[in-house]
């Protein structure tokens, strides 16, 4: 048997045993090191002889080769049982709770007004905004709703002087004028917010909010107003199809006026829109009153168009299914939490209303 | 509007059914609000006699009356009412029934040890009026009908319209029939008032004083003389209790017939007690009057009063006064029909706040033709049920009514509505509204009836004949989806990001009332002035909120008694600084209470504190665009802040308007309004003093570059007064050299033990790092000591060794 088979049977069969590191590392420098069994065979080739030098490098090399595979993968295979005994030791307990973090949400009446805005923004109208204190002038006779008007009664209102002067608004319509007085037409905006009145009940409260809707221009008849909702209803309420309803009213700013139902039923103590045969009110609008053009300075024989208002709070209590209007503005965190919508949840044309 | 399908039928013949009638009155504006049915239950409520009363034994201010309910049955009733009492005449309802107003179902019970079986009504009860105190009281002409049931057996539902201001003519039975027979439900019938023909004279001089603001601008009136009043008859005591009205005695059960059935109010004097005819003034300011209602009215000037010699007899169009009421006893009636300024009743009625069937009417309008209708149907009733003998009827006028004309051009309706109908159309639904119509080419001139106020341009014709041709034939135009203009401008915009900012960072959004308790508003309003609400909800709700923390902090107890300890809520919304519109600023204001990480297994817990206010400030700002190099923070806050723990932050080096103030709410506040928690603090963002961004996210990309090269961090540790602010240090740093500083960081802060009671010890990492090239040692130690220098020639701080 030649040297190098020696070599070769006998430490493939030491690699063979139950070796630590240092072992390994130690069969490494016999074969390998500088006078190592190996690299010793390797100085002999000068000395062997020509016709067989090439045979016994040749020879020489595979064993070589086929020594050092098997070390390293032999350190590979200790060290992985290493590592692996380590992390056997680090094991814990996964199931137990995260680091704590806290949730923040947006109140389903922001959530709506983003909704709202989202859906008319589709077909053009942009947001205007007027402030919560209003004159007479601007929340009633500007409105069409001169001083001593009976509708005035409809409206209980918050007074900020003995004059009666100035107000909270009673309704969002005062930023229709606003917005005609400082522009020229065409109009198309909608108009969130706050909105007053000295009403406190189950389904009253002194602060709420309404949705104005404006859109004045030329040849913008009661036909446009009917669609604008018919579509603004359908989005809202994420539904292919509603029963809607105009029905003649009275308002002091529009001519002619409407009030608007949806169709509904009730399934499961839930209210379920476009359904059924039960009538909901839920907006008013028409067609805006001549005088109230004069009194913005549009020429009422040249422009005409539409406006409506919708009480936000409850187009929110209709499509989650809240009962209690008190509830928006208690502030429980119960009740914030549960109702409240995630910071993330923007609702967008592209990425709908909901997830 | 209270109606039945039966008085209807006095109008308008029609083969229709009620079901049709009901869906009818919406689709032409008239909303249908309820539909009750009295016939079917009301039969149980049955007239009755208190035969007996006795104080109930175990209660002071009950009564145990024995009730004859007819046909020999007597009932014990307990009863709360102070006028039950030996004799009345009332009504009485069985276990059972169910009590209209409040729906509640009648069972025989004990009462304190007492078994009731049934109960006696009050009017308010059965919904014949708002009165609640005490029991009905019939006239003892019911005594007849002991036993028998109280409401007529009217198969006819009660019909609750709500009529809209601008319809006074629906507030009569007839205008309801008129609107309908239009609108192809049936036919009106023809109303033929025969005239009073009488030669009696009118004996009883009427006049109107022409003076400035005279709110009576016609008053007819007629003498009906040898009355005898007495309790109406069957048929109009069904009529009136049919629509839930009290018969009262045959004249003024006949007054109030008129005024429903037609609109027209009237009133009836007793004409013995006027002395020497009626004079129609402006009132004296201090004249004082006691009305039908029983209360004593103190009149100021101006108002519109009947008056005879010895003063004010009534407010006229509003209410009569009880000394020339009529009674059972009247033999001489002066019935009067006249018209009133609506603006003038409603003025009156304002201010007396008085609330009438006749006000109600007046203030939106009657029928100034309707005088004459008035008397003649009224004064031909009385005398069929009362006798007597009728006078002349006299018409005191300062004003003849001009009948108002109209011009309209029918192109004008499809131009509003959307849809056609024609011309010949157009011309049917007016006239059988009461317009009188002649054709003029192609327009058509109109006469519009005078009992319409409403009607003055040629958009309320529009509206007439939209309304009876029907809401349902306007089409559905499809919105066009086109943008010309950004949904939301810059302020807006921002408005949203910073809401949805703040709510990712943990905080509940809340959205709490405008106004506030002025205790609360008092802790918080700095300098503000106070705006109070004249007329509040609530004491509690009596002001304007100066600030949003008012509210915050008030429901933040709340929920911390319901047990919560660690909340973070915010609110965006309006402060107010003044009374004018537009005195008011939007600001995001943020309340946290309480701990960080409690009962946390892995994580220390630790108070919320004034860094955390401060965290969530600086990076919502930073988040919504503001470049955090620029802030600028300094210790001057309101008062309600804790003095030495919160900030006020600038967002361009203090150049500009402040744009927050963050920190520990004062501990004063909290013991003052009892509050438990370990730590509060919070956060106003003045969100009118943020600049608007001018920049796109477009323009705010601006060119990419960055250094390759080698950055080295070196640490100083600088000793300074305690009043040197560690803001003042970096700022300090940073402004040395801004191509090499590229970061300052604080990363200690000592003060203690080895160092002098007035000194704190702050530790900083500086980033120092070139775009040109690999700092040496050399380059990085000139660095070093001109940060040293300039940090100690500034700030007056020593390195520490």
């Amino acid at each position: 048997m030649s040297d190098l088979k020696k070599i070769k049977d006998e430490f493939l069969l030491k690699l063979k045993g139950k070796l630590d590191i240092s072992e390994i590392n130690q069969i490494k420098s016999d074969l390998f090191g500088k006078s190592g069994l190996i690299s010793t065979q390797f100085k002999k080739i000068g000395t062997i002889a020509e016709s067989e030098r090439k045979k016994f490098a040749s020879d020489l090399n595979t064993i070589k080769d086929e020594l050092q595979d098997l070390i390293s993968s032999k350190i590979n295979e200790v060290e992985n049982a290493e590592i692996n005994k380590k992390l056997e030791k680090e094991k814990i307990d996964i199931t137990l709770p995260e680091r704590p973090f806290v949730r923040g949400k947006i109140h389903p009446v922001s959530q709506t007004i983003d909704e709202i805005s989202s859906i008319f923004s589709e077909i053009g109208f942009s947001v205007e905004e007027g402030p919560d204190v209003e004159n007479e002038y601007n929340n009633f006779t500007a409105l069409n709703t001169p001083e001593n008007h009976p509708a005035r009664d409809m409206h209980d209102t918050f007074y900020l002087d003995e004059k009666k002067q100035k107000l909270l608004r009673t309704h969002t319509s005062p930023v229709q004028i606003r917005t005609m007085l400082k522009g020229k037409p065409p109009f198309k905006i909608i108009a969130p917010g706050r909105t007053y009145r000295s009403d406190s009940d189950q389904t009253h409260s002194p602060m709420f909010h309404q949705v104005e809707g404006l859109y004045i221009d030329k040849n913008i008849n009661m036909g446009h107003l009917k669609g604008c909702l018919n579509y603004f209803i359908k989005e809202f309420f994420e539904v292919d199809k509603i029963k809607m309803r105009f029905r003649p009213s009275h308002f002091p700013f529009t001519e002619p006026s409407a009030e608007v139902d949806i169709g509904y039923e009730m399934k499961d103590g839930k209210i379920v829109i476009g359904e059924g045969n039960q009538w909901l009110e839920i907006l008013g609008c028409g067609m805006v009153h001549p005088n109230v053009l004069k009194n913005v300075k549009v020429d009422p024989t040249k422009f005409q168009g539409y406006a409506f208002g919708i009480g936000i709070d409850r187009l929110a209590m209709l499509k989650y299914g809240i009962n209690d209007l008190r509830a928006f503005f208690d502030c429980d965190y119960r009740w914030l939490n549960h109702f409240g919508f995630d910071p993330l949840d923007v609702p967008t044309n592209y990425r709908g209303l909901s997830r | 509007m209270k109606v039945t399908f039966d008085w209807l039928k006095d109008h308008l013949k029609t083969n229709l059914k009620e079901k049709n009638l009901l869906e009818q009155l919406t689709n032409i504006g008239l909303e249908v609000e309820s539909v009750e049915n009295l016939s079917a239950d009301n039969e149980l409520f049955k007239v009755a006699e208190i035969i007996k009363t006795e104080k109930h034994p175990n209660a002071d201010r009950l009564k145990v009356c024995d009730v004859n309910i007819g046909k020999n049955e007597i009932k014990k009733v307990v009863c709360g009412a102070a006028n039950a009492k030996e004799g009345l005449l009332t009504i009485y309802a069985p276990p059972g029934a169910v009590i209209p107003k409040t729906k509640m179902k009648l069972v025989v019970a004990k009462i304190r040890g007492i078994t009731s079986y049934g109960m006696l009504c009050s009017e308010s009860e059965l919904n014949l009026s708002d009165q609640s105190d005490g029991i009905t009281e019939l006239p003892m002409g019911y005594k007849k009908n002991i036993g028998k049931s109280y409401f007529s057996k009217s198969k006819s539902n009660l019909i609750d319209l709500s009529i809209t201001p601008n319809r006074p003519d629906c507030l009569g039975i007839r205008g309801i029939a008129r609107d309908l027979a239009a609108s192809g439900f049936g036919k009106l019938v023809d109303f033929n008032e025969k005239k009073i023909h009488s030669k009696n004279k009118h004996t009883l001089n009427v006049k109107i004083n022409k003076e400035k603001g005279q709110g009576c601008t016609a008053f007819g009136s007629c003498l009906i003389t040898n009355v005898k009043n007495s309790e109406s008859p069957q048929w109009l005591k069904d009529k009136l209790i049919s629509i839930g009205q009290k018969p009262i005695s045959a004249i003024v059960d006949i007054t109030n017939y008129v005024m429903l059935d037609i609109n027209r109010p009237l009133h009836a004097y007793d004409a013995d007690k006027i002395e020497k005819g009626i004079i129609v003034r402006n009132s004296q300011p201090g004249e004082e009057f006691t009305a039908l209602d029983n209360k004593n009215y103190k009149l100021e000037s101006g108002m519109c009063v009947i008056s005879d010699n010895r003063g004010v007899l009534g407010l006229g169009g509003i209410i009569g006064g009880t000394r020339s009421g009529t009674e059972l006893d009247t033999k001489n009636i002066l019935l009067e029909s006249a018209y009133f300024e609506p603006g003038s009743i409603r003025k009156t009625a304002k201010i007396l706040n008085l609330e009438t069937d006749a006000k109600f009417r007046f203030e939106r309008g009657v029928d100034p033709l309707s005088i004459e209708d008035g008397l003649n149907k009224a004064a031909k009733l009385i005398k069929e049920i009362c006798g007597g003998e009728i006078s002349k009827i006299d018409i005191q006028k300062l004003e003849t009514y001009k009948t108002k004309k109209i011009v309209f051009d029918p192109n004008i309706f499809e131009k509003i509505s959307g849809f056609k109908i024609s011309f010949k159309e157009m011309i049917k639904i007016l006239e059988d509204l009461g317009f009188e119509v002649k054709k003029d080419k192609k327009r058509l001139k109109l006469a519009v009836p005078s009992w319409r106020p409403d009607i003055s341009q040629e958009v309320d014709i529009v509206e007439e004949l939209v309304r009876i041709s029907g809401y349902e034939k306007i089409k559905y135009i499809e919105p066009i989806k086109q943008r010309k203009k950004p949904t939301l401008n810059k302020f807006q915009k921002l408005f949203h990001f910073l809401q949805r900012s703040i709510a990712s960072k943990g905080y509940l959004e809340t959205i709490t009332w405008s106004f506030t308790d002025q205790r609360y508003n008092d802790y918080f309003r700095d300098t503000k002035k106070e705006i109070k609400i004249i007329n509040p909800i609530s004491s509690e709700l009596g002001v304007l909120r100066n600030s949003i923390f008012s509210n915050l902090i008030m429901y933040m107890n709340k929920n911390l008694d319901r047990g919560f300890k660690d909340l973070s809520i915010f609110e965006i919304g309006p402060i107010f600084n003044g009374l004018n519109p537009g005195e008011q600023n939007t600001v995001v204001c943020g309340l946290s209470a309480g701990k960080k990480s409690r009962l946390s297994w892995i994580e220390k817990d630790r108070n919320i504190d004034v860094f955390d206010a401060k965290r969530d400030v600086i990076q919502t700002l930073v988040e919504a665009g503001y470049d955090s190099q620029k802030f600028f923070v300094d210790n001057k806050t309101p008062d309600y802040y804790h003095p030495g723990k919160s900030g006020r932050l600038f967002l361009d080096n203090g150049k500009d308007q402040m744009a927050a103030y963050f920190g520990e709410i004062h501990p004063n506040i909290l013991k003052q309004i009892d509050m438990k928690t370990e730590a509060l603090v919070g956060f106003e963002i003045f969100m009118d003093n943020l600049k608007l961004p001018e920049k796109t996210l477009n323009d705010l990309k601006v060119k990419f570059s960055f250094s390759d090269y080698q950055k080295s961090e070196r640490d100083f540790a600088f000793l300074v007064n305690k009043d040197v602010n560690a803001q003042d240090l970096i700022n300090c740093i940073s402004s040395i050299d801004k191509s090499l500083v590229k970061d300052v960081k604080v990363f200690d802060l000592y003060q203690g033990d080895n160092i002098p009671e007035n000194q704190k010890s702050i530790a900083i990492s500086v980033t120092i790092q070139s775009s040109e090239k690999t700092l040496n040692e050399a380059d990085l130690e000139q660095i070093n000591n001109l940060i040293i220098k300039t940090v100690e020639n500034k700030t007056g701080a020593k390195i520490r060794s």
